[in-house]
């Protein structure tokens, strides 16, 4: 199955990427044969075109958000590196990991970095803060039409001053992670990456 | 008060054939002597009547069961069927002492089992059902084996120690006994699990294996029996050999006639085009013919009509028309439910027979034991093997719920009944503890099951309320993992899938699928499909209703999609806190854990309020909302309308950002133009009513017109990107939509002005195909607002159609006159949406109410 991924994928960029990422080498060649099979213009990168063919995405209500995410900053194209930086986000974090790489720099799939990709969603204009405004936004694509706007009004008042502490009608990232310490956010955003 | 009345109701009906058999008998006296004109033939009537009359009392039955909801929330369906078999058999008893009526194997085998698997294998989600395959089969071959198994050999070894006392049986008995009260019932498991709600992967692998191991259990069954027949010193090393070889030979043979029979069966619905009236009885015909000649055969006839119906579906679903296919949903349903309700009633009448009771405490008892500890044990070890090789895991708590669902059912007593009882000796105590087995477990384990898991998911989690933010972002989470793993492609075993695809795309549905319905993807674009084209029409409805189509340009300055105007009404209740809880008490909430902690704590309303608002419309994730089989209702899923309302708002804004991007910066390639009558012998199909598909244009500044909407479709085949151009293709028919459409009809010129936005791809490809067949059929333009300045002529005549056509009235007037003319509708989902009432006319939230019609 991976043959022809693996052939077309050079093994210093495997090894890269799994030092960069931590998948490993037959997770790296599922993903790269993944990432092939999206990618209609057979240029090595993905648009956002190819993302949005996936058909399940237009029926998950962060679909587009989250095809945003796998873009940096500016750009429309995203090569096989920057897709698997972002998967490796959603990456469960291993036994050994947890006490190896303490002194090293944290690994992507970190609970803060899983925290701040989720965080990035919300954040639009990328200052560091969820306004009101951004958090009606999601909300108003995470709920169904028959609720109303001063209800959702109300709702994204709450939840902003249940996280707020400093008092900007806000929240920070700092006020992110404070409100979802309890929450087991390296389960809920891991996924198993199939072998 | 209710169940007296029907009890009262019943009991008339009991009576009465006991009293008419007298009146005909005399009548039938009488009747020698002079021509009568008027005869009363009982026995004439008597087997279909008193069918009849026992299907007419188990509906009523359920009709009464169904007035109180309390009563069914708590008591599972089944569990209250065979009570009031054992009571109605109680009454024909004490009656005439007489137990006439009871569950025989040919009727159950012959009449009631295939159409509960028919429609268990016609509407099993074949998608997560062949993902899960591996999973199933373990379950199903293994974990049958183990529990017949262990259960016929515990049983011999406790009955060796001889607290049983004397029985007349050795290990062989033994041993068949345990492969028959082995197997899982799917008719059981299905009728509780339904009311369990659990997760899809749990629900399919419980399901499926309940299916499938039935297979395994007739086998089984078979194989033992024979063994009893020729007694236990012949049983030689071969003689088992050959048992092995029989399991696989009957249960790939089954399957193998199955899919013959399916592909049959598609064959033929392929060509029922002019017998539409007949095209359901198809399904029906053959689908039982398939169970008839598996079981002619001797190869397992449930394997082969579940495969009939899970490898028939796609193309039969495909073939049919939409009536013939609602037709075929609802008899199948009706079928299923009817014989489901059957088998449970006689299951207790045929318990009220005082011949077939042998008690044997220690013999019963130990079974229950046995069947209970060996399935638990049996689950908890293949779970752990298949844990290590599944991307999603089986949980603790899925294991209890897998093992606490072990329900024994009707396949155990039609086999046990069909025993012979020269070759076995203990005939009669097997089948009373057969019947005991079934009785606990569909009653009692039935009954538990329910706050068993309520229990469970309670007890997992700790007692604290969730914050608003871990609620919203919570759910968020769920997104977009699930988002990811769409991207990533984690579920299930791609490489065969692809390959399975390509087969089918290249062959089966060649031969098996009409031409028209080929075109008609996998069911997921389908329902893209079907959801553009009403996305197209409520835009086209709205924009008629406001008069214009300035709504769908406005480039929205923030991310977030605009009105949604398939929004029915704002909604009025919802602010009443009781209204809520009430709602949120209903069988739709699953979330116990919410409702739990909804009442442990008290908060002040707004919060209360907060929450449940959230609780209540929050999305679902996908993994959780798909609801997947239910034999009891045809499903307009709550999910289907998610995912209609979401993608509704994913398209829209796909389209903003793509025209405040593409339309603000680039204004090259935007626009083109085709003059149509000039296509001539081009593969584009125009579809279009006049009246229907009228679509409104506006220009950028005040002007609107009205036009009819030609919609077209490349259908090149030659096209060998067909696969992008298909995925792009329900999009593509929104940028239809959207695109400036003009038709200059007096002067019979049709001038259409393109606007690409989704897939390049596609549209690249016809406009080259077009340009190298008739040169400057194509035009470019910059822009709407520059084609006037290029085309005044052109512009003149526009704003004439304007002056014209100024109400909507005498815009509807008009273009029904002017173009109404007929023309081929060659797309199936735009000959259904040409079926609709003239949609555009109405405003969105009726047309919402369409869709589900749909």
């Amino acid at each position: 199955m991976g043959s022809r991924a693996s052939t077309l994928l050079r093994d210093e960029e495997i090894e890269e990427i799994k030092k960069e990422t931590g998948f490993s080498h037959s997770q790296i060649t599922r993903l790269y044969s993944r990432f092939t099979s999206l990618d209609k213009g057979e240029n090595g990168t993905l648009s956002r075109e190819d993302f949005q063919r996936i058909p399940e995405l237009a029926i998950n209500p962060l679909g587009d958000r989250i095809i945003n995410a796998f873009f940096p900053e500016g750009e429309d194209q995203v090569n096989f590196r920057g897709f698997m930086r972002t998967l490796a986000h959603f990456r469960p974090i291993e036994d050994n990991e947890k006490s190896k790489d303490q002194n090293g720099p944290e690994p992507l799939n970190s609970r803060s970095n899983k925290l701040h990709f989720a965080f990035r969603l919300y954040d639009l204009d990328k200052d560091d803060k969820i306004s009101r405004d951004e958090l009606l936004q999601v909300l108003r694509m995470m709920v169904g039409v028959n609720i109303s706007d001063e209800q959702l009004g109300s709702i994204a008042d709450r939840t902003i001053q249940e996280a707020d502490q400093d008092g900007d009608s806000a929240i920070s990232f700092a006020e992110f992670v404070k409100v979802l310490e309890k929450v087991d956010v390296e389960q809920k955003m891991s996924i198993r990456f199939l072998h | 008060m209710r169940p007296v009345s029907g009890v009262a109701l019943l009991l008339g009906l009991m009576a009465l054939p006991a009293a008419l058999g007298q009146r005909s008998s005399e009548s039938h006296k009488n009747s020698n002597e002079s021509f009568a004109i008027v005869s009363f033939k009982w026995d004439h009537v008597k087997e279909p009547y008193i069918i009849a009359l026992w299907i007419l009392v188990a509906s009523l039955a359920k009709i009464v069961f169904h007035l109180s909801h309390k009563v069914t929330r708590v008591v599972p369906e089944s569990a209250l069927l065979i009570v009031l078999g054992l009571f109605l058999g109680g009454i024909v008893w004490a009656a005439d002492h007489l137990a006439s009526f009871s569950l025989t194997p040919t009727v159950f085998f012959f009449y009631l089992l295939p159409p509960i698997v028919l429609d268990a294998g016609y509407f099993m989600p074949n998608r997560l059902f062949f993902g899960n395959l591996g999973s199933i089969l373990l379950y199903a071959v293994i974990g049958t084996v183990w529990n017949a198994a262990t259960t016929g050999l515990s049983l011999y070894g406790v009955y060796l120690t001889g607290i049983m006392g004397e029985l007349k049986s050795g290990l062989l008995d033994f041993l068949l006994f345990g492969s028959l009260i082995a197997a899982v019932d799917p008719v059981a498991v299905l009728a509780v699990f339904e009311e369990v709600h659990v997760n899809e992967v749990l629900f399919i692998i419980v399901f499926g294996e309940s299916l499938l191991n039935d297979a395994v259990t007739v086998v089984l069954y078979n194989v033992f029996d024979s063994f009893v027949a020729i007694g236990e010193a012949n049983v030689t090393g071969i003689e088992c050999l050959k048992g092995i070889v029989s399991f696989f030979v009957v249960s790939l043979g089954g399957t193998l006639v199955g899919i013959i029979f399916a592909f049959l069966l598609s064959l033929v619905s392929r060509f029922t085009k002019h017998v539409r009236i007949i095209e359901p009885g198809f399904v029906f015909i053959i689908s039982y013919l398939s169970y008839l000649t598996a079981e002619m055969l001797s190869l397992s006839a449930i394997l082969a009509i579940t495969f009939c119906g899970i490898c028939c579906q796609k193309y039969v679903k495909a073939n049919i028309s939409e009536q013939s296919s609602t037709t075929v949903r609802y008899t199948m349903k009706m079928l299923a439910s009817g014989a489901e309700t059957i088998i449970f009633m006689f299951l207790g009448i045929s318990a009220v027979d005082p011949e077939i009771w042998t008690w044997n405490t220690a013999f019963i008892l130990l079974t229950l034991v046995f069947i209970s500890v060996y399935r638990v044990i049996g689950v908890v070890i293949q779970t752990w093997i298949l844990n290590r090789y599944r991307t999603v895991q089986l949980e603790i708590i899925d294991q209890v719920v897998m093992s606490y669902g072990g329900l024994r059912g009707a396949v155990a007593f039609a086999l046990v009944a069909l025993l012979d009882e020269k070759k076995v000796k203990e005939r009669k105590l097997f089948v009373s503890t057969t019947i005991i087995v079934v009785f606990f477990t569909v009653i009692f384990q039935g009954l538990t099951i329910k706050p068993l898991v309520q229990w469970l998911k309670v007890k997992k989690t700790e007692h604290r309320e969730p914050k608003l933010n871990e609620k919203l972002h919570g759910r968020a989470f769920d997104h977009i993992l699930s988002a990811i793993e769409d991207i990533s492609g984690q579920i299930g075993h791609h490489y065969l899938r692809d390959k399975w695809s390509n087969f089918d795309r290249k062959y089966l549905r060649k031969i098996l699928m009409r031409r028209s319905a080929q075109k008609s993807r996998d069911q997921i674009l389908n329902v893209f499909h079907e959801l553009n084209l009403k996305d197209a029409i409520s835009y086209v409805a709205e924009g008629e209703r406001r008069g214009s189509l300035a709504f769908i340009r406005s480039p929205s300055t923030d991310n977030m999609v605009n009105v949604d105007f398939s929004t029915p009404l704002p909604s009025t209740v919802e602010s009443s806190v009781s209204y809520l809880l009430r709602e949120k008490a209903g069988p739709v909430c699953l979330d116990m854990q919410a409702l739990e902690q909804r009442r442990k704590s008290i908060r002040d309303t707004e919060d209360t309020l907060a929450h449940h608002t959230l609780q209540q419309y929050l999305y679902k994730p996908r993994q959780e909302h798909k609801h997947l089989y239910s034999r009891h209702e045809i499903m307009h899923s709550e999910d289907d309308k998610q995912d209609k309302e979401i993608f509704h708002r994913t398209m829209r804004k796909r389209l903003e950002s793509f025209k405040s991007t593409k339309l603000g910066i680039n204004h090259s390639k935007k626009l083109n133009k085709i003059h149509k009558r000039d296509r001539g012998q081009k593969r584009v199909k125009i579809l279009s009513q006049g009246p229907r598909c009228k679509l409104i244009q506006i220009s950028n500044e005040v002007a609107f017109f009205s036009f009819p909407l030609d919609l077209e479709f490349s259908e090149s085949e030659e096209n060998n990107d067909y696969e992008t151009l298909h995925l792009g293709k329900g999009v593509d028919f929104l940028a239809n939509v959207t695109k400036q459409n003009f038709t200059d009809a007096p002067a019979g010129k049709n001038i259409y002005y393109l606007q690409r936005f989704f897939s390049p791809l596609k549209y690249n490809k016809i406009f080259k195909s077009e340009n190298s067949q008739e040169e400057n059929t194509l035009l470019m333009f910059e822009g709407l607002e520059d084609s006037y300045m290029k085309e005044p002529q052109e512009k003149k005549m526009l704003l004439d159609i304007e002056g014209n056509y100024r109400s909507a009235a005498a815009r509807r007037v008009q273009s029904r006159r002017s173009f109404h003319r007929p023309k081929p509708l060659h797309h199936p989902k735009l000959q259904k949406l040409a079926s609709l009432p003239a949609s555009c006319h109405v405003p969105p939230h009726s047309l919402e109410q369409e869709e589900t019609q749909l």
